[in-house]
């Protein structure tokens, strides 16, 4: 099988679903020149009207998508990082969830905002930030977020293919990560979690590069004789609650990590969830395992330490085998 | 008024829009005041010129984006008074099975894209639906209304630089009603005209008179032919008057304090839309005394059976809250 990087894989999501159906088409501040390369190299191929530059206007950018997909196309809005999703606010919380809806299901908007989310490069607050946990609260917008260059292609095809708003996120942390792509098309459908590796002892649910956060402390775990059960949710709304709660009725446990500001968190959601649900099957408290309740710092030494580690995992993990 | 190029039929339609959206909104605010209808009404009398105009100057297949104010909208582009009165009672009957209300109707059957409750929310929407008018080679115009709040939006800004950049075909009418809710627009900017902030878009700007709908009509035709054409979009400011208030009831959260003076409101009152064309049609003698009589009293028949439609509707039934989500 192919071995192929995150970035990749998601360029060839594009360039398929481009290729299948002539109503895809891209839109954003410098999608032809790439500034993350999953759009590098689509110009060449499809032109100037299938890969449209903008100006920074990511609130009348986002706007417009809205309006070509409620008028018959399938747009893909590039705002190239998480947080300027915050200046596309209005656009995607009161138009694009609830379009829909509000109008009786007289239409659809069928239509992908994508951008870079959360840290690992060092940028400062302001090109760091993760927040996919602002979109899970907002009813009727799909949020995606995958870990691997397989779940990435096949979910980022799903997306392009929903009839709904769709949020991609990929992360620029992973963008160089290598993995099998197969050759042949594959889907991989929204609100399906993956297990990423098996376990009796303990579930750690997980998404985007906390996966990999995870799955460290897993080995580590493992050592111990441990093992704990990682699931990577992938996509974040709809999530796959019947997975995990499975999970928890094996393993009894249950600890949550998630690159996010801790209040609110995708991590408060899982574990509410699974306290609900599966009270009875816990042996332990549900334990969350978020980012430090600050700002993004600069200097590798602090991001480092506001991040979920996987020292925090562990300790997480040991607090439910008491 | 000189209008005598404008074809007889043309300034009967007109007359018919603006009539229709008169009556209709004449009885929502009667409604309003007996308390039968939920929510918030943002009445449109006086303005009605600037939908109507605008509206005859474009096809079925042009489309339209509108505000909280919307009502006349969506008459004036040819919607279902039936289908609106329903759901301004909140009726499982009206356009949105009362999920949307006055401020989020839409008929996307006649290019009626919604009303949009955010002000200045809209406009970026509009510039998608030129977009894909672009994108699809297709003759198709799209129509952005908001008023002179929304001027002052960063949406506005962002939207007509996109849509001038990318050349797109998108006529943006603003509504210069002289208020933003209960501020006179001359607080809320240093310029006289509103139209004046196209040169910084490099696209058009034209001041028009909004009380005039045979003006708005020549004016709108034009901006519309322009971006048929590839020429792209056009800043229109149609000068008119809010005779009534910001929303019906709003003295309940005004608390007795005022925001205009009587001799204002008086003079924005005898700026009257309606009137105006009223004359306009007498005196060129464009449809007889009697024929303007009945076609009142069939409007108002027809609204009167529209409000008769809606109280006998059906409420929605609780379980569609959870329909028309995700497909």
């Amino acid at each position: 099988m192919p071995r192929k990087t995150y970035v990749a894989a998601i360029q060839e999501a594009l360039a398929e679903e481009m290729r299948r159906d002539p109503r895809v088409f891209l839109i954003g501040e410098d999608v032809r020149i790439g500034v993350f390369p999953s759009t590098r190299g689509l110009h060449a191929e499809f032109g100037d009207k299938r890969v449209i530059d903008t100006p920074i206007s990511e609130l009348a950018v986002a706007g417009a998508g809205i309006g070509a997909a409620v008028t018959g196309l399938r747009p893909i809005v590039d705002l190239m990082f998480g947080t300027f999703l915050y200046l596309a606010f209005d656009q995607i919380a009161n138009q694009a969830g609830a379009m829909r809806y509000m109008y009786g299901g007289q239409t659809k908007a069928p239509l992908v905002f994508m951008v870079q989310n959360g840290a690992g490069s060092s940028a400062g607050h302001h090109h760091s930030q993760a927040v996919h946990q602002f979109f899970m609260n907002m009813p009727q917008i799909k949020v995606i977020l995958p870990s691997t260059p397989y779940d990435g292609k096949g979910l980022l095809k799903s997306a392009i293919r929903d009839d709904n708003p769709v949020l991609f996120l990929h992360s620029l942390a992973l963008g160089g990560k290598r993995g099998d792509v197969p050759a042949d098309e594959y889907l991989i459908p929204i609100g399906a979690a993956d297990i990423k590796r098996a376990g009796n002892d303990v579930t750690i649910c997980a998404v985007g590069p906390t996966v990999y956060t995870a799955l460290s402390a897993a080995k580590t775990l493992a050592a111990r004789g441990v093992e704990a059960e990682v699931i990577d949710l992938r996509s974040l709304s709809p999530w796959d609650k019947a997975t995990v709660l499975e999970s928890v009725a094996k393993t009894g446990r249950f600890v949550a990590v998630d690159e996010s500001f801790p209040v609110c968190s995708a991590a408060s959601e899982w574990c509410a969830t699974v306290a609900e649900a599966a009270f009875h099957h816990l042996r332990a408290p549900v334990q969350r395992v978020a980012n430090k309740d600050v700002p993004m710092p600069f200097s590798p030494v602090l991001e480092k330490a506001v991040l979920p580690s996987v020292a925090d995992v562990i300790e997480a993990v040991n607090k439910t085998l008491v | 008024m000189h209008h005598q190029d404008i074809a007889v039929d043309v300034v009967v339609d007109i007359y018919t829009r603006i009539l229709r959206i008169r009556r209709f909104e004449e009885e929502v605010a009667r409604l309003f005041r007996q308390g039968q209808l939920p929510g918030f009404v943002h009445l449109y009398i006086g303005e009605e010129a600037v939908a109507a105009g605008v509206c005859a100057a474009l096809t079925d297949e042009d489309t339209i984006i509108s505000t909280h104010r919307g009502h006349g909208h969506v008459i004036a582009k040819g919607g279902d008074i039936k289908r609106m009165m329903a759901e301004l009672f909140g009726k499982s009957t009206g356009y949105c099975k009362g999920k949307g209300g006055s401020m989020h109707i839409a008929d996307f059957d006649i290019g009626m894209l919604g009303a949009i409750g955010i002000v200045g929310g809209g406009i970026p929407i509009a510039v998608g639906a030129g977009l894909s008018a672009w994108y699809t080679n297709s003759d198709r115009v799209s129509v952005c209304f908001f008023g002179d709040g929304a001027a002052n939006e960063g949406s506005f800004h962002e939207s007509l630089n996109l849509a001038s950049a990318l050349t797109l075909p998108v006529v943006f009418v603003c509504e210069n009603n002289q208020y933003g809710e209960f501020t006179p627009a001359a607080k809320a900017m240093n310029i006289e005209h509103i139209a004046d902030r196209a040169v910084g878009y490099g696209i058009p700007g034209v001041v028009a008179n909004g009380v005039d709908a045979l003006e708005m009509y020549r004016v709108a035709s034009a901006a519309v032919r322009r971006a048929r054409g590839g020429g792209g979009p056009t800043l229109i400011e149609a000068k008119t008057h809010r005779r009534g208030s910001h929303a019906e009831g709003e003295e309940a959260f005004l608390g007795g304090q005022t925001y205009r003076d009587e001799a204002e409101t008086a003079a924005a009152q005898a700026k009257d839309p309606l009137l105006l064309l009223h004359t306009y049609v007498g005196e060129n003698n464009i449809l007889p005394q009697n024929q303007l009589e009945a076609l009142d009293a069939q409007i108002t028949i027809a609204v009167q059976e529209a409000v008769d439609a809606a109280r006998n509707s059906p409420e929605p039934a609780v379980e569609t809250v959870f329909e028309d989500l995700w497909l």
